[in-house]
């Protein structure tokens, strides 16, 4: 229990850039609480009980109340605990930050990892393309150092999978889909989110998690 | 604010549109609406909404604004002197936004492709989720709503809006397929809520009639055939 009587839980993996969005938001406002590392092959009955429609992490429970979906979380954080605010208060800035982010859901995401894991060439093509598409929409977004502007804000957290698990997923699949020469800003940016001393905190170990990816990838391109 | 400040791109039969008409009307703002073409797409379209080249579009003082359920809180922030929109409360929030991702995510997707649903035992799959989907939201409402008429209590609010929107579309699925899946057995609450929404006086001339999205329905699933190569 956290010193203000709060109870603060976080149910994750290590491996979910989900779950380090989450991890990522609570550090950032210096909110204590508990990672109950979770076995998704073998789910527990805490996570069926706090999340029985998607069976899924993150899930946020705070004084035993469950939140799912990484963004609604986010949100729910930003509400919740008022320092260090994610998203802007002028509501036209807010409608860009909400759009940015889950444009990176919908877009950058599975493209970018379908370049990736998958077994079918073709598939991955159309999907390198799909993914230089979508990171070219935000290398032109982006307009300071991060997107939050001087601070980290709600899309620069939703795009912690660019600076972190594209890089390795690329390393993994020998493409080139986050680059300086391809996208300066992009990059830049990424070096300077992840050399920010609460994000360097929060990254899980690299090592591991290549390792975890690559086991995958090397059993998908065995059966090509 | 002057009539045309506030511009709304959209397309009658789009239940994401109505969301955002639902949410002007809830506010009394007075905008402009520009039906969309398609076929080709029209420049305004392009040049405000380069990403994804959909409707909705709010244009507000030459500003867009895309993807409905942004646009609905762009309204609900912008005049924030009319009845919310959101509920009050973070937690409350959080639930409302939650059952808005999963309609959108799970929900709808599911509804839409019973349409194009190759042979009857996939059909019947999809149906079958479709209903277990209006369990979970019966039960959902029920929970939400502690015993008002509509998710957001007294008045309607976020996710009225965007569930809401879809019972159109719900409409043309049972009358297509023969199946009633929001009716007084089995979704009861749902059922009298969804007579509470379409009611409602900010949803009632922006809900098209399920007549009109049959016939509409009907044509895009015989040019869908046309394309479809043998």
């Amino acid at each position: 229990m956290a010193a203000n009587g709060e109870e603060v839980k976080l149910l994750g993996v290590a491996a979910s850039t989900f779950v380090c969005r989450v991890q990522l938001g609570l550090n950032l406002k210096g909110v204590e609480y508990k990672f109950v590392e979770q076995d998704l092959e073998n789910k527990s009955e805490e996570l069926l009980k706090y999340n029985p429609i998607h069976k899924k992490v993150p899930v946020l429970v705070h004084n035993e109340r469950p939140i799912s979906e990484s963004l609604v979380i986010l949100e729910y954080i930003d509400d919740t605990w008022k320092v260090n605010p994610f998203l802007p208060a002028e509501p036209y800035q807010r409608a860009m930050a909400r759009f940015w982010a889950k444009f990176i859901d919908d877009k950058v995401l599975l493209a970018s990892w379908t370049s990736v894991f998958s077994n079918d060439e073709k598939e991955r093509e159309k999907n390198i393309r799909e993914s230089d598409e979508a990171l070219k929409f935000l290398e032109d977004e982006l307009k300071g150092k991060f997107f939050g502007g001087e601070e980290i804000g709600f899309v620069d957290i939703a795009a912690v999978y660019i600076a972190f698990w594209v890089p390795l997923i690329q390393d993994i699949g020998g493409l080139q889909l986050l680059t300086n020469e391809k996208f300066p800003k992009l990059y830049n940016w990424s070096q300077e989110f992840l050399n920010h001393p609460i994000v360097k905190e929060t990254m899980p170990p690299r090592d591991p998690l290549f390792a975890f990816f690559k086991a995958r990838y090397d059993n998908l391109i065995a059966s090509e | 604010m002057t009539k045309s400040e506030v511009k709304l791109l959209g397309a009658w039969p789009s239940p994401f549109v109505m969301r955002a008409r639902i949410a002007l009307n809830i506010k009394s703002v007075s905008y402009e609406f520009l039906e969309e073409t398609f076929q080709p797409k029209s420049q305004l379209l392009l040049d405000s909404n380069p990403v994804y080249k959909k409707v909705p579009v709010l244009i507000n003082q030459d500003k867009p604004i895309c993807e409905s359920l942004i646009i609905v809180q762009y309204v609900d922030d912008v005049w924030s002197s009319g009845p919310s929109i959101l509920p009050s409360e973070p937690y409350d929030r959080a639930i409302a936004r939650f059952w808005a991702t999963y309609l959108d995510d799970k929900w709808y997707p599911t509804l839409r492709s019973v349409r194009g649903a190759k042979g009857e035992d996939e059909r019947k799959k999809l149906i079958k989720e479709v209903g277990e989907g209006l369990t979970l939201l019966e039960d959902a409402l029920n929970k939400i709503s502690r015993g008002k008429d509509f998710f957001g209590g007294d008045q309607i609010g976020y996710l009225d809006i965007a569930f809401g929107c879809f019972l159109g579309w719900l409409r043309v699925t049972e009358s297509l397929t023969g199946v009633k899946l929001l009716d007084q057995v089995k979704t009861p609450c749902l059922a009298k809520w969804a007579e509470r929404f379409c009611a409602h006086g900010a949803v009632k001339d922006v809900m098209p009639q399920t007549e009109k999205l049959v016939e509409f329905a009907k044509m895009l699933m015989a040019k869908m055939a046309a394309s479809t190569p043998n």
